[in-house]
């Protein structure tokens, strides 16, 4: 460090966050006090210890810190990877917990009696916590994680703002905690992916200003004349989640001291919303977002430059363009009117190539490194989610189509594509860029263990496998069951013994969704024993940390 | 300059490129969201559709609470087979009044768009409490502790009101009286019963859960359920006059 | 790009010139398939858009050229159903239920829709087999609360018990304790004595005399005298060993001290009368009716 000359003096970004939080702490503490029910009183309590906490924690950080941290040392930029570092170890924890949780709702839908019968281990409040972990408390933090070292990275300059990026990940990962503890107490908006209640979700729209905020104030002091194309992607991909998260959710509270709402929107419109929303947190959240660590990451570690900027250029803008519109693919058939659903289903068409476009750059960006698959598992890994990744949006776009979803829809084949999509390309793009990042971060030459990766691989990719095609089957089992006549022209079987017909393909799922949790022990063990002890064993060459 | 190099000027202003991504993405949804506030043909015009009683709302908030929409959909497609096992195909007038809507995007369990009055309420009541006592082959998880849960009388006039204020016309009559039909509703033997029945025509007071007391979750959540599709009256209703 | 890139080995294409922390980009072009697949969705979409309603308008939206609506589709579907199995189904609900036992045809079409049907709707009480649970009578068994002849079990399906429609079956059993005709002693004393109708063992200490004047005051006038039942009150035998809420004593005390009253839902209405027919024939070749 380079202590300064000049007399300390608190920012102003310190006094104001001192006074928010004293100020918010006292109101929590009055909001315990006037809860309508015990969820809230016990989220306001939190939040009063949590905004407690914040207050200390910035008085001791203050008073710590001999200055503030210079932009840059001798030269180079100096880095911030404090915010960063908490939020991939945050990632690791949280998607350990999202999978058990997977792992342990699949097994009620195999072995009901493991709901316990107790409201918060019962299925309907387990399985949002399953989705909100893997997607915004794994995913998320995977995101947030990368994109604020990419664009460090990328942009040649330490991030903005001092406070603000531990804001982001601090207050990003307590969201989630209140988000979490809601589910199991029976506070939700029922809409999916946005279940959180109002204040949930009025502090995510806090953070998520203040991420947009450093990422934006991060790229406009850029040291590179062009911005990279993964901050393309990185910047659509905020951006477009604080719109949706604003048309989704807007609801007026019961009471302000009290958890339920009424969402803004009914019937019709409500559900347009929703999955307009809905659809796009797939289209931006888990493609834009993971797009963009393909974009850094692939190219970063096979060493190889990307294979077409005009495809970077034309996918992108196609790709942002198209998603909006495919929500109502999740409507078809319904009471939404026919002439959405039509744009529904065409737009889903025209997104298939827009969204092979990046698969195109990730896989062919290895063209002249294809042998370092063999040597390099983490590539590998990196690699198979590009082909997921291709997977599901080929089968997305069919499952668009209307006589394709009035078979699909409401069955497991959707569940089957959610997670080809979600283990196969969310997951192994989030694996490899851990697996990448966590060596950089704490400065090792390389993980601990290459062939730990290899086993994580292949146990993850098993269980990918046979969740997707346990769920093929029954999906399209289920569907064609439901629709069955006799030859005299009646139903052929009740709904019951469609329940009955999955109960095989819902353990081989779990035992799937058991593999994966596996595999990503292996890897929270591998990365640990990185940040402890750094490389083992002699490997096959790593990407080098890149001179700073 | 080359097609490729005007690209240039989003690649070199973050603040250009950042307008760039919000009208691209902005698109979409104006014209897919905003015709349904106004466009007629969007909701069907059928007779019967009313708000949900005091107890049916608070059966309603249960429903959303325990993620039963996870399991269950409330939207029979226009499908043969759909129409054949569930009855009805839905109408978007039916969840007109629905803050949010519960359409659901999975069918682990049946549709419940029409499940009011299918079964009694003891049924429902036993196989709240442990599915499988009822129907083996089932998955759902049992809802027993409902039976134990009063439902929070103080709060429902708050619910009727905030409903109101996202649009649903509930009257002050109703807002008013919400506690006195909550209890009127799931006890037959109530004084207010009458006076419940002309604020809400058709609903029925029971005692849904067949315990005494004041009402419970369970009977909150069986009196939601007896009225779900129960609405409409599809005898008079104009299937030629609502195709869109 | 403007600026030069430098030549990359490999790919034998030039970069964009741009590096950032040790990343380069290919000027390669757009693959060709690429770009014609691109080309051709749009074209089916936009060829999509013209014969389907597609586009929101200010007062309306398109129609489409083939003036398509998934509701006259599904309307369309019924229609061709009914052709398949229409005539039958007619034939079905304008015979007599003796007609149909007696027509090999009828009767095998009026099974196979009663079979469906059963499942969604009836199972869920009766169970899959029609072996019933606790409350919801076997309708496998010989035995009937309310009549096992075809006539009977379709005025018991059409309007259900205690279903709330005027015309279902509405007797029910007296709640003895809570309505304060029977005391606590009384009524374990006359739980025995219908458990010794059916040959159950009795407590220790249970008053044979007593609990036959009990049940005789009380209960005969719908049991019947020897506790054989009633078809016209639903009242059941309670001495055939068949139970439907249970024999042990504690069960049997619950039902005269609360009195029981189970509900079969009225199908009129909900299931159309051929259907409900079909249903009647089913039913009955599932019990041996009488
Ligand atoms: C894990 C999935 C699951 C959840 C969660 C769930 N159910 Fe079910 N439900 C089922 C299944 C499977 C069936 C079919 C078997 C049966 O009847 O139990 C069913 C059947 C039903 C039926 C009978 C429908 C019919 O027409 O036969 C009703 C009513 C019902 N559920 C209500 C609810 C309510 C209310 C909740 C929430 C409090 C709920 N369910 C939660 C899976 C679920
Ligand atoms: C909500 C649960 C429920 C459903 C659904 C139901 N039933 Fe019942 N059913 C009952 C009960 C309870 C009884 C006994 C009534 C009584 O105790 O008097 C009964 C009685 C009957 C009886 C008379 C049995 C006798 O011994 O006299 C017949 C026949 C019958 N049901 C047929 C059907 C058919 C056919 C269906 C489907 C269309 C059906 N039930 C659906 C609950 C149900
Ligand atoms: C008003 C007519 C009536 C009277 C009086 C009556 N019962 Fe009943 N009983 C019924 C009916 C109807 C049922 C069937 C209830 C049902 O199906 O839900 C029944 C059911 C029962 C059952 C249940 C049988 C089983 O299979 O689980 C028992 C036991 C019984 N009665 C005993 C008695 C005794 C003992 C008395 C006198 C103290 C009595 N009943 C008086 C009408 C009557
Ligand atoms: C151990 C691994 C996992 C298991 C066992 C698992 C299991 C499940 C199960 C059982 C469901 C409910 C399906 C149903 O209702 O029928 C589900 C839903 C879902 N899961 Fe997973 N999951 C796993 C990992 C993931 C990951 C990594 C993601 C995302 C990154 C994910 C995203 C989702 C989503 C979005 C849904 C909701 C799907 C829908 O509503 O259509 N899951 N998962
Ligand atoms: C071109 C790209 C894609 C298209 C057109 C597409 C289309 C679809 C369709 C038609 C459904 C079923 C809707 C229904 O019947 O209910 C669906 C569901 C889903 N898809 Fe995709 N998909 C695409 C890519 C992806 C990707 C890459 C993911 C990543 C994880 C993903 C995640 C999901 C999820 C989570 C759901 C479940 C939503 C729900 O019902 O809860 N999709 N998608
Ligand atoms: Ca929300
Ligand atoms: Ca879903
Ligand atoms: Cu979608």
């Amino acid at each position: 460090m380079n202590p300064s000359s000049t007399a300390k003096s608190m920012t102003l970004g310190e006094a104001g966050l001192v006074t928010v939080f004293s100020l918010t702490a006292f109101l929590c503490l009055l909001a315990v006090a006037m809860a309508q029910d015990t969820a809230f009183a016990f989220h306001a309590a939190l939040s009063s210890a949590a905004s407690l906490w914040a207050v200390i924690a910035i008085g001791n950080r203050y008073f710590a810190r001999p200055s503030l941290p210079p932009q840059e040392i001798n030269g180079r930029p100096n880095y911030n990877m404090g915010p960063i570092k908490f939020s991939a170890v945050m990632s690791v924890i949280w998607g350990i917990a999202g999978f058990a949780v997977g792992l342990l709702i699949a097994s009620q839908l195999a072995w009901p009696s493991l709901n316990f019968d107790l409201p918060w281990t019962s299925f309907g409040r387990l399985r949002p916590l399953h989705t909100s972990a893997v997607i915004f408390a794994f995913g998320g933090n995977v995101l947030i994680a990368s994109s604020l070292y990419v664009v460090q990275k990328t942009c040649r300059v330490r991030l903005a703002g001092d406070l603000a990026p531990w804001f982001v990940v601090i207050g990003y990962n307590y969201f989630i905690l209140v988000a979490g503890t809601g589910y199991l107490l029976g506070v939700t908006q029922s809409k999916e992916y946005a279940e959180p209640e109002w204040y949930a979700d009025l502090w995510l729209t806090i953070v998520w200003v203040v991420y947009l905020l450093v990422f934006l104030g991060t790229i406009i002091k850029r040291k590179e004349p062009h911005i990279f194309v993964a901050n393309w992607f990185y910047l659509a991909f905020i951006v477009t989640i604080a719109v949706l998260h604003l048309g989704n959710n807007p609801a007026v509270p019961v009471s302000v001291f009290g958890s339920k709402s009424y969402v803004a929107w009914a019937g019709v419109q409500d559900a347009m919303f929703q999955w307009w929303y809905g659809h796009n947190a797939v289209g931006f959240f888990l493609t834009a977002g993971f797009l963009a660590i393909m974009y850094y990451f692939i190219p970063k570690r096979a060493e190889r430059p990307i294979y077409s900027y005009r495809l970077s250029i034309i996918h992108f803008w196609s790709l942002i363009f198209l998603y909006i519109w495919a929500g109502p693919h999740h409507l078809h058939y319904t009471a939404l009117p026919d002439w959405a659903q039509t744009l529904g289903m065409t737009f889903s068409i025209m997104l298939w190539m827009p969204s092979w476009g990046g698969m195109i750059n990730g896989l062919m960006t290895l063209s002249g490194a294809w042998d370092k698959l063999r040597t390099d598992p983490v590539l590998r890994m990196l690699v198979v989610s590009v082909a997921f990744y291709g997977m599901s949006t080929f089968e997305g776009p069919m499952m668009s189509i209307k006589v394709v979803n009035s078979l699909s829809h409401y069955t497991d084949w959707t569940i089957g594509h959610v997670h080809s999509g979600a283990l196969g390309w969310v997951g192994f793009v989030s694996f490899g860029a851990l697996y990448c990042l966590i060596p950089w971060l704490w400065d090792r030459k390389g993980l601990y263990s290459l062939k730990l990766v290899n086993w994580h691989f292949w146990t993850a990719t098993i269980g990918i496998v046979l969740y997707i095609s346990a769920m093929w089957v029954s999906g399209i089992l289920q569907g064609l069951m439901w629709r069955a006549y006799t030859s005299l022209g009646f139903l052929e079987y009740s709904f019951i013994e469609t329940v009955e017909a999955m109960h095989p393909f819902y353990i081989i799922r779990a035992a799937g969704g058991g593999l994966f949790l596996i595999g990503s022990l292996i890897m929270a063990y591998n990365l640990w024993m990185t940040v402890r002890v750094g490389e083992a064993e002699v490997q096959s060459p790593v990407a080098l940390q890149p001179a700073e | 300059m080359s097609f490729w190099s005007r690209h240039q000027i989003f690649e070199k202003n973050s603040i250009v490129l950042i307008a760039g991504i919000l009208v691209v993405i902005a698109i979409g949804g104006l014209v897919e969201i905003t015709p349904l506030f106004y466009l007629k043909s969007t909701i069907e015009k059928v007779d019967g559709i009313r708000p949900y009683t005091p107890l049916e709302l608070a059966g309603r908030n249960v429903y959303v609470r325990e993620g039963c929409y996870l399991c269950h959909s409330q939207m029979v497609r226009p499908l043969r087979d759909e129409v054949e096992r569930y009855g009805h195909y839905s109408l978007a007038a039916e969840s007109m009044y629905d803050h949010p809507f519960q359409w659901g995007s999975k069918r682990t369990g049946p549709d419940l768009a029409r499940v009011g009055g299918k079964y009694s309420d003891e049924w429902h009541v036993t196989h709240l409490n442990n599915p499988r006592a009822i129907v083996p082959q089932s998955v759902m998880p049992g809802y027993a502790f409902l039976s134990q849960t009063e439902v929070n009388e103080a709060s429902v006039a708050g619910h009727l009101r905030t409903n109101r204020a996202v649009g649903v016309p509930y009257t002050d009559d109703q807002v008013a009286n919400a506690i006195a039909d909550l209890k009127a509703q799931a006890d037959p033997d109530n004084a207010g019963v009458d006076a419940f029945t002309k604020r809400y025509p058709k609903a029925v007071a029971r005692n849904f859960d067949g315990k005494a007391g004041a009402p419970t979750e369970m009977d909150a959540l069986v009196a939601y359920l007896q009225m779900l599709g129960t609405l409409v009256d599809f005898k008079l209703y104009n299937e030629k006059a609502n195709l869109r | 790009m403007t600026e030069h890139g430098d030549l990359d080995h490999v790919s034998g294409r030039t970069t964009t010139g741009h590096e950032w922390d040790g990343i380069k980009e290919l000027n390669t072009p757009l693959p060709r398939w690429w770009l014609t697949t691109f080309y051709l969705t749009i074209l089916w979409a936009v060829g999509y858009w013209i014969v389907y309603p597609a586009w929101p308008l200010l007062w309306s939206h398109t129609t489409g050229i083939w003036n398509y609506s998934t509701r006259a589709e599904v309307a369309a579907e019924l229609a061709n159903l009914e052709k398949i199995r229409g005539d039958k189904m007619v034939a079905l609900g304008n015979a007599s239920l003796e007609e149909i036992e007696k027509n090999p045809a009828l009767l095998a079409l009026a099974r196979a829709r009663g079979k469906t049907v059963f499942g969604d709707n009836c199972a869920p009480c009766h169970g899959s087999g029609g072996a019933g649970a606790k409350g919801y009578p076997n309708l496998n068994d010989d035995e009937w609360l309310w009549g096992g002849s075809l006539d009977q079990i379709m005025q018991t399906i059409q309007f259900g018990a205690r279903s709330g429609h005027p015309k279902a079956h509405e007797s029910a059993m007296l709640a003895f304790g809570k309505e304060g005709v029977l005391k606590k002693d009384q009524i374990v004393t006359v739980a025995n004595y219908v458990r010794s109708l059916s040959g159950l063992p009795t407590a220790a200490g249970y008053d044979a005399a007593a609990g036959a004047k009990i049940f005789a005051e009380n209960c005969t006038s719908c049991h019947g005298d020897n506790g054989k039942g009633n078809q016209e009150l639903g009242a059941p035998d309670l001495t055939d060993k068949i139970w439907l809420y249970g024999s042990d004593e504690a069960s049997l005390v619950e039902t005269i001290n609360s009195g029981r009253a189970g509900v079969m839902p009225a199908w009129v209405g909900r299931l159309d009368p051929s259907t409900i027919k079909a249903l009647t024939v089913y039913v009955h070749s599932l019990g041996g009716g009488k």
